[in-house]
């Protein structure tokens, strides 16, 4: 009894704790932002390259420091729909983005700064011996997808269309991460993953390109929001991304080219 | 009645308690409040959804039964056993409890995995448990055991072992006294355990993520499907959700319903007798 | 013998050997601590004691004298256990609960029941058949688990303190039955009761500090007590020492003059004795003014207590019974120096 009073007691000095340190946080981001930073929200697939290109941004721009944060395109489209202080949003897929500019929280027209496409990623020596598309629906292979509800799965179901071939998954997982894993794991005889995706696990997986993929191209727009109260250094972001040392940065980890 | 009887509660001890209530139910109340109602009954009997429920209800059931066969015999080997490095086997059984599921999941992953322990053996004898609704049933078992030993360990030591005495010097063998004398005298603790069990299975995630994948009707659980639905369907989402939380309700309810009449009474007078233990000497 | 036994628990300072015969009840009693519910805890099975050995009715319990090991698990040993509480299964009827032996031997379910019926009448609890434990009075389900214990037909039936949980309404009909249902079985029965010692045992045991200080004949051991124990049980003073020639030699020297009822052997021997006199023989005064045929002690009074209508004056380990108005004319109260005085033909003196 006395043992449950003592964790009562822990548990409620810990949530204490953790509610202050939480407003503190959010207090200190607040002044930031207000300051010379820059905050950007971009799709997890880009990790490696905003990375670089924010150090890039930062060597042009002393003083301004650029805050990224990464994660799903939904998840980021939501918090910026609850108000989390962004000053430019870079989706993975034109949905998120169309979403955001139905609530007005876009300022002018998102830019189409990279495509991506979809490439197997098979373990290391290729145990299953996938060459095309159409091994993926051999039967015996196991192949992992995203599921349909995600644009990593929306791409492989275009591309199953197009095709007429059915693919018969033993799982449709909710990232392009989580098919990567089972990939680099082994479980999988091969996934369905991007082309990016398989220059961040080199060496960890083997890639597999086919040329279906070309039907079904995932366009990566990015945009300044409204309520960006940087509206300068936002821009000059955007145009980062779209000169040629930011294609490139783009291309080197993968990306197709953005349209003008 | 309550406000005749001393407490000895401290009146600002109400005022966090009821902070305390508040950040548990105050999220709740808030999803309740974002159910899309006039879409409730299409949503949550969607193909997937139904499928999902029942996955779930079918994969917990089974994780269930699998936590009662064997985690009888290890509560009752922790409580009455009495063998050198029982304390660091007590602790590691009940590891899952704090375990992110994630990790359990990954554990799960290099034990019946491909790659695993036990996986290539098994891919062997022709035994594939990546993928399968078998590799859900062993994630839930995983993260659910723990509820049922925790819960029948804590029934074995209160209820001590003086009936067990008394039924063998009357004759009984040691598989008669624990088939007609302990197990009965914990079957409330058994129960509550079973229940809890359940529970945890059901909402079972990370472990299944990880370690068992998502494909409907194979392995995509209510959890995993709300997971999904969230990426595209919020409304979907928040009344699958509701499902759950009424489900779970239903399930608390029932391992925390009042014990009354004859029953409760018995058990009370048990833990009574059980109170003074006099020493053996 | 139906029963013999010797064993010793190292950890627990245990060595007691014992036996009982065909149709005897040995009561044992001592203080707390002694070693009592080891020894039924030795002989039902629950505990294993470091070395010796067991046998009932010519099967052997244990051996574990040097060089061998043979334990009989509890369950094989027909040696039925009644507690102080009356450890009923809650989950299980009056008559269930008494059935629970028979089935337990492998005895058919009608057969087993007709038994449980017949133990109950026996116990007279024929109406409790029904009920579950909790709806049993204390007195009740005590009854109920004697029956239970007996229609398990032990070969030795172990009573470990049976009466001490109920109150004072339900002791007096339990005891009763005990003595009619115990009158033909062999029992060891814990006691601290010295009436259940004189009403249902034939022998008594004495246990002090894990080993037997004093056994014999209940009626013997509570009129010539050779322990201190004992004594207190019969109420007696006892003061231990050697046999003298003219009385008992105490060990700090002194002589206690008595009625010696086996003249000791010639001379002064080291043999162990003890004077034994009545509470109400003492005489309590303030000084020393007394003849010569008089024991007297010189005592500081330690507590007063009622006994019956005298008061009775303790000093150590020595009482005197008083009555209440020679008590006022002295003034007495704990602390007060006194002289307890006892003739010497009050004084039995005897081998211990």
């Amino acid at each position: 009894m006395n043992k449950i009073h003592e964790l009562t007691a822990l548990l409620l000095a810990v949530l204490m704790a953790a509610t202050l340190a939480a407003c503190t946080g959010k207090g200190d981001a607040a002044a930031n932002t207000s300051g010379g930073v820059l905050t950007v929200f971009a799709a997890a697939s880009l990790k490696t390259s905003f990375t670089e290109l924010a150090e890039m941004f930062e060597a042009r721009h002393p003083g301004t420091t650029v805050t990224l944060s990464f994660a799903g395109s939904a998840d980021l489209a939501t918090q910026i729909n609850q108000g989390a202080p962004a000053d430019v949003f870079a989706s993975a897929d034109t949905r998120n983005m169309e979403e955001l500019q139905e609530t007005g929280l876009v300022d002018g027209e998102p830019q189409i700064f990279a495509t991506n496409t979809l490439a197997i990623a098979v373990p290391p020596g290729n145990p299953a011996g996938i060459r095309s598309f159409a091994d993926l629906a051999k039967t015996g292979t196991r192949l992992v997808q995203c599921a349909r509800q995600v644009p990593c799965g929306a791409a492989a179901a275009t591309i199953e269309q197009q095709t007429g071939i059915d693919l018969n998954p033993v799982s449709e997982e909710n990232s392009v991460t989580d098919v990567l894993g089972k990939v680099v794991s082994a479980e999988a005889d091969a996934g369905l993953v991007y082309v990016t995706d398989l220059k961040s696990a080199a060496g960890r997986v083997e890639g597999v390109a086919f040329p279906e993929a070309a039907g079904a191209v995932n366009s990566y727009p990015a945009a300044v929001l409204s309520n960006t109260k940087n509206s300068a250094n936002a821009r000059a972001f955007l145009e980062l991304i779209g000169s040629p040392e930011g294609q490139q940065v783009l291309s080197d980890a993968g990306f197709g080219p953005g349209s003008p | 009645m309550s406000h005749q009887v001393y407490s000895g509660v401290p009146r600002w001890i109400y005022a966090v308690a009821v902070l305390a209530a508040l950040v548990v139910v105050l999220p709740l109340i808030a999803m309740v409040a974002r159910v899309n109602w006039a879409n409730f009954l299409p949503l949550v009997t969607s193909e997937s959804a139904v499928s999902a429920l029942g996955l779930s209800l079918r994969t917990s059931a089974a994780s269930t039964v699998l936590c009662i066969l064997l985690g009888v015999p290890l509560a009752l080997v922790l409580a009455r056993g009495r063998f050198p490095l029982q304390g660091l086997l007590r602790s590691l059984v009940l590891l899952p409890l704090v375990l992110p599921p994630v990790v359990g999941g990954i554990a799960l992953l290099y034990t019946f995995g491909r790659q695993g322990l036990l996986g290539s053996t098994l891919e062997v004898l022709g035994l594939q448990i990546a993928f399968s609704t078998t590799a859900v049933v062993l994630a839930q078992t995983f993260v659910a055991l723990p509820f049922l030993v925790v819960s029948l360990e804590g029934a074995l030591r209160t209820g001590g072992e003086r009936y067990e005495a008394v039924a063998a010097t009357l004759g009984a063998s040691p598989g008669r006294v624990f088939r007609r004398v302990t197990l009965p005298l914990v079957l409330p603790g058994l129960a509550s355990g079973a229940v809890l069990s359940f529970a945890r299975s059901l909402g079972e995630f990370g472990a299944t993520l990880t370690f068992a994948g998502s494909l409907q009707g194979v392995t995509r659980t209510l959890p995993l499907e709300i997971y999904l639905q969230r990426e595209t369907d919020p409304d979907a989402a928040v009344a699958l959700s509701l499902v759950l939380v009424a489900v779970a309700v239903a399930v608390v309810a029932l391992a925390y319903r009042r014990p009354g009449g004859r029953a409760g009474r018995a058990s009370q007078r048990t833990t009574a007798a059980a109170a003074p233990v006099r020493n053996a000497a | 013998m139906t029963f013999t036994f010797e064993a010793a628990v190292a950890g627990r300072g245990f060595d007691v050997a014992l036996t009982v015969g065909p149709r005897e009840t040995v009561a044992v009693m001592g203080p707390n601590g002694a070693g009592k519910s080891t020894l039924l805890a030795v002989i039902a099975g629950l505990l294993r004691p470091d070395s010796g050995r067991a046998e009932l009715n010519g099967r052997t319990l244990f051996d574990l004298s040097p060089g061998r090991s043979r334990w009989t698990p509890p369950h094989h040993r027909g040696t039925a256990l009644l507690a102080q509480e009356p450890l009923l299964f809650p989950h299980l009827n009056a008559l269930e609960n008494v059935a629970f032996g028979p089935r337990s031997a492998g005895v058919a379910k009608r057969q087993a029941r007709a038994d449980a019926v017949r133990w109950l009448a026996e116990v007279e609890a024929q109406e409790l058949h029904d009920r579950r434990p909790a709806e049993l009075s204390g007195g009740q389900a005590q009854r109920v688990a004697v029956a239970r214990a007996l229609a398990a037909d032990p070969g030795l039936l172990l009573l470990d303190e049976p009466m001490a949980a109920l109150d004072i309404h339900s002791a007096p009909l339990l005891r009763r039955l005990l003595k009619r249902v115990l009158a033909d079985r062999p029992a060891i029965i814990i006691t601290h009761d010295v009436l259940d010692a004189l009403m249902l045992a034939d022998r008594v045991v004495i246990l002090e500090g894990g080993r037997i200080s004093e056994e014999g004949p209940t009626r013997e051991v509570l009129e010539r007590p050779r322990s201190t124990f004992a004594a207190g049980l019969a109420g007696l003073n006892l003061i231990p020492g050697t046999l003298a020639r003219d009385g008992l030699r105490t060990f700090d020297g002194r002589t206690v003059a008595g009625h010696a009822e086996e003249p000791g052997p010639a001379g002064e021997g080291d043999l162990a004795a003890v004077a034994v006199f009545p509470p109400s023989a003492v005489s309590v005064f303030l000084d020393d003014a007394h003849g010569s045929p008089r024991n007297y002690f010189e005592v500081t009074i330690t507590d007063l207590e009622p006994h019956g209508d005298l008061i009775r004056v303790r000093a150590g380990s020595l009482a005197a019974d008083i009555t209440p108005a020679a008590s006022a004319d002295l003034g007495l109260v704990p602390g007060l120096p006194v002289h307890f005085v006892v003739k010497a033909t009050a004084v039995a003196i005897y081998p211990a």
